[in-house]
């Protein structure tokens, strides 16, 4: 689960992290009376939307007065950002931040991730602030620290001076920094976090270390100790298909193709989409059923991939195992029935009572073709929708 | 011969009393020699019962004493599972298979540092478990899909571990051991470690390795196998058609900070002589043409 940057920063705040002041807003009134609540010479108004890139876009202004922190706020508000993570559609600004102004000296880089490979939460770290770390990576690596923490431990003072040197932290600075990359690491481990990056970390002329940017991303399997964290979501930002789909326990993902696919377990998932490629055709959407393919799931994962405009066809591919196929052709008749499927239907099902599912569909009366494989399966769904 | 279990392997589950614990439990008794395999259930709250004849013990240290079990299946629920996998391995098991799907990534890190130096092997968590045709199924794999043979299987996913093994045993071609090893970023076996147990295995003549996008373990496992694997292996990834961004399901299933594509994944085990398809139908075939 993602937040908005002034949310991460609220969060961060309660470890000890240092950040500019700032004020949510809603609308451009509320903008005016934070600028002038927070008083000073500067402002800074960003957008807030789950993407990167916003200043790129256009979506952080510096204001030096109360005008331009109103003029600013009327054409932001309401905007329809687009950066290199929102995609061409862009993403309609619906709330700002509004912060004081800081005296920048120096941008770096902090972030934490979970390291698959070491099995422990790594500090990332680099001097090569407010560019994206992944530029960084790929044309300096030399430039980026990596420290990976011993869950018992903890980060130590040892590690983050030895971090807080090597990206250009004056000495006289190391407590700041020290304070900051502990608040970090404690929010992150207690919040289970699963990625933090501050980018970029100032370093201020009156010798503060601030967040001057928040990101993070939450562990969904730890939500369930997280209330306060869920509050914090908001749905406007996610695909509204995906929301819909975790009302009903299925994992799905919007993509850019035509031909629907519904499959249960997330790998097999993954390898119809990827054989629908192979032969020629883009999938429309993930959609991974879970274990126990019931009727109802199947009939929501139907409406939900139906109510894409750019289906024209539907491959449903169900590894029975231990279900058995004719109740899941039972799930399929019911579903195609109740949303008057109107698009080509294939269906490969595979496990016990495998003939009598097909059976059932072939005298279902409904036009569903059958296939016995998955490569099978996806030739027939792309010659379908192709129109042959 | 197989890797990790045999028909003489004693199994004890970890909660036997709930829902999927109680029906996969059922499964596997009824599976070959499992009604002499699963010999112990765990639940605090229940010890002195039984489970449809199967004695329920308090604690793991409790059910291992009585009863000679040294591997545990794990059906707890999530918020519990990690301490579940603790419980085993401060025990002393041999090999604990976790099959509880959503488990905390911070309850796994400390997990994971507390067996650092402990014999315990651990499979999962967020996997169909661990089976050995015809003689032993620990999990929730369909078991009559498996055919008895000489191929491994190693696979982070469920149903397409399935598919796989389908996919042989039409082909006639039964299985060693089959392994799921799980789709969470931080989890116990990895490709690697599985992989040589099949190299050192008598009973595996060659293996089918099925990964996914996200981290970089069949790299790793990959260039291991470049100077050590005497077997052929042949090999598919799924994601091919995943953006990066998103979660394909699985925690672990994502392409995060441009690393962890299939493209890269398969372009490394190509080059370390691994025989790899872009169809995941053919998987049973290309494993059968480099036999």
């Amino acid at each position: 689960m993602n937040v908005h940057e002034y949310q991460g920063k609220e969060i961060l705040r309660k470890y000890g992290v240092a950040t500019p002041r700032g004020v949510p807003c809603f609308s451009v009134a509320d903008a005016d009376a934070a600028a002038r609540e927070l008083g000073g010479k500067v402002w800074v108004v960003k957008a807030q939307i789950h993407a990167g890139g916003r200043g790129k876009g256009g979506g952080v202004k510096v204001a030096k007065s109360l005008d331009e922190v109103h003029q600013f706020a009327t054409a932001i508000l309401g905007m329809t950002l687009v950066t290199h993570q929102t995609g061409p559609e862009g993403r309609l600004v619906k709330r700002l931040l509004v912060e004081e102004g800081a005296d920048i000296r120096k941008e770096l880089y902090v972030g934490m991730v979970v390291d698959r490979a070491t099995q422990r939460v790594t500090l990332m770290a680099s001097s090569e602030g407010g560019m994206e770390i992944e530029e960084v990576a790929a044309h300096s690596p030399e430039k980026i620290y990596k420290v990976a923490i011993d869950p018992d431990a903890g980060l130590t003072d040892a590690q983050a001076d030895d971090v807080a040197g090597k990206i250009g932290v004056p000495a006289p600075l190391f407590p700041e920094a020290r304070k900051f990359m502990h608040g970090l690491y404690r929010a992150f481990v207690e919040c289970d976090a699963s990625l933090a990056e501050i980018n970029p970390l100032i370093l201020t002329g009156d010798g503060k270390v601030l967040a001057l940017d928040a990101k993070i991303n939450f562990d969904a399997n730890a939500l369930f100790r997280h209330p306060d964290i869920v509050a914090m979501r908001d749905l406007d930002e996610e695909d509204p298909a995906e929301v819909e789909a975790s009302k009903f326990d299925l994992a799905y993902i919007s993509l850019n193709g035509n031909i629907g696919c519904l499959v249960n377990g997330a790998g097999l998932a993954m390898a119809t989409m990827d054989t629908i490629k192979l032969f020629g055709a883009e999938p429309a959407n993930f959609l991974d059923v879970g274990g126990g393919a019931t009727t109802q799931k199947v009939t929501e994962a139907f409406k939900l991939m139906l109510k894409n405009p750019a289906v024209k066809g539907i491959l449903v591919n169900i590894f029975g195992g231990i279900m058995r196929c004719d109740t899941i052709a039972e799930g399929v008749i019911a579903a195609a029935k109740e949303v008057k499927l109107s698009v080509p239907l294939v269906v490969r099902m595979k496990g016990t009572n495998e003939e009598i599912g097909k059976q059932m569909l072939k005298t279902s009366g409904l036009p569903i073709i059958s296939a016995d494989n998955m490569a099978e399966a996806a030739q027939k769904i792309v010659a379908a929708v192709a129109g042959k | 011969m197989s890797i990790l279990i045999d028909k003489n392997t004693k199994v004890m589950t970890q909660g036997i009393t709930g829902k999927t614990g109680a029906f996969h439990t059922r499964l596997c008794r009824d599976y070959a020699n499992g009604k002499a395999c699963f010999v112990a259930g765990v639940n605090p709250n229940k010890a002195g019962e039984n489970f449809e004849g199967i004695p329920i013990f308090g604690s793991v240290k409790d059910a291992k004493e009585r009863t000679g079990a040294t591997v545990s299946v794990i059906y707890v629920p999530p918020p519990f599972a990690a301490s579940a996998i603790d419980e085993a391995v401060d025990a002393g098991l041999d090999l604990v298979i976790c099959i509880t799907e959503g488990v905390p990534v911070r309850d796994m890190i400390a997990t994971r540092k507390r067996m650092s130096g402990k014999k315990t092997l651990l499979i999962g968590p967020n996997c169909p478990g661990v089976i050995t045709p015809d003689e032993i199924k620990i999990g929730i794999m369909p078991g009559h899909i498996h055919k008895k043979g000489r191929i491994g299987v190693v696979s982070r996913s469920g149903t397409l571990t399935y598919e796989a093994v389908g996919q042989l045993t039409e082909l006639g071609l039964g299985q060693s051991t089959c392994v799921g090893i799980g789709g969470d970023p931080v989890n116990g076996m990895k490709h690697l470690d599985v992989m040589k147990l099949f190299n050192d295995d008598p009973g595996t003549d060659a293996v089918i390795m099925v990964g996914e996008i996200g981290g970089d373990d069949e790299e790793t496992c990959a260039r291991w196998m470049k100077d050590h694997m005497k077997k052929p292996v042949i090999g598919f990834i799924a994601g091919v058609t995943a953006p990066p961004g998103k979660r394909m399901g699985h925690a672990g299933a994502i392409i995060s900070g441009g690393k962890g594509t299939a493209q890269e994944k398969l372009a490394v085990m190509e080059e370390c002589g691994i025989k790899v398809t872009r169809n995941p139908a053919e998987m049973g075939k290309l494993l059968k043409s480099v036999l």
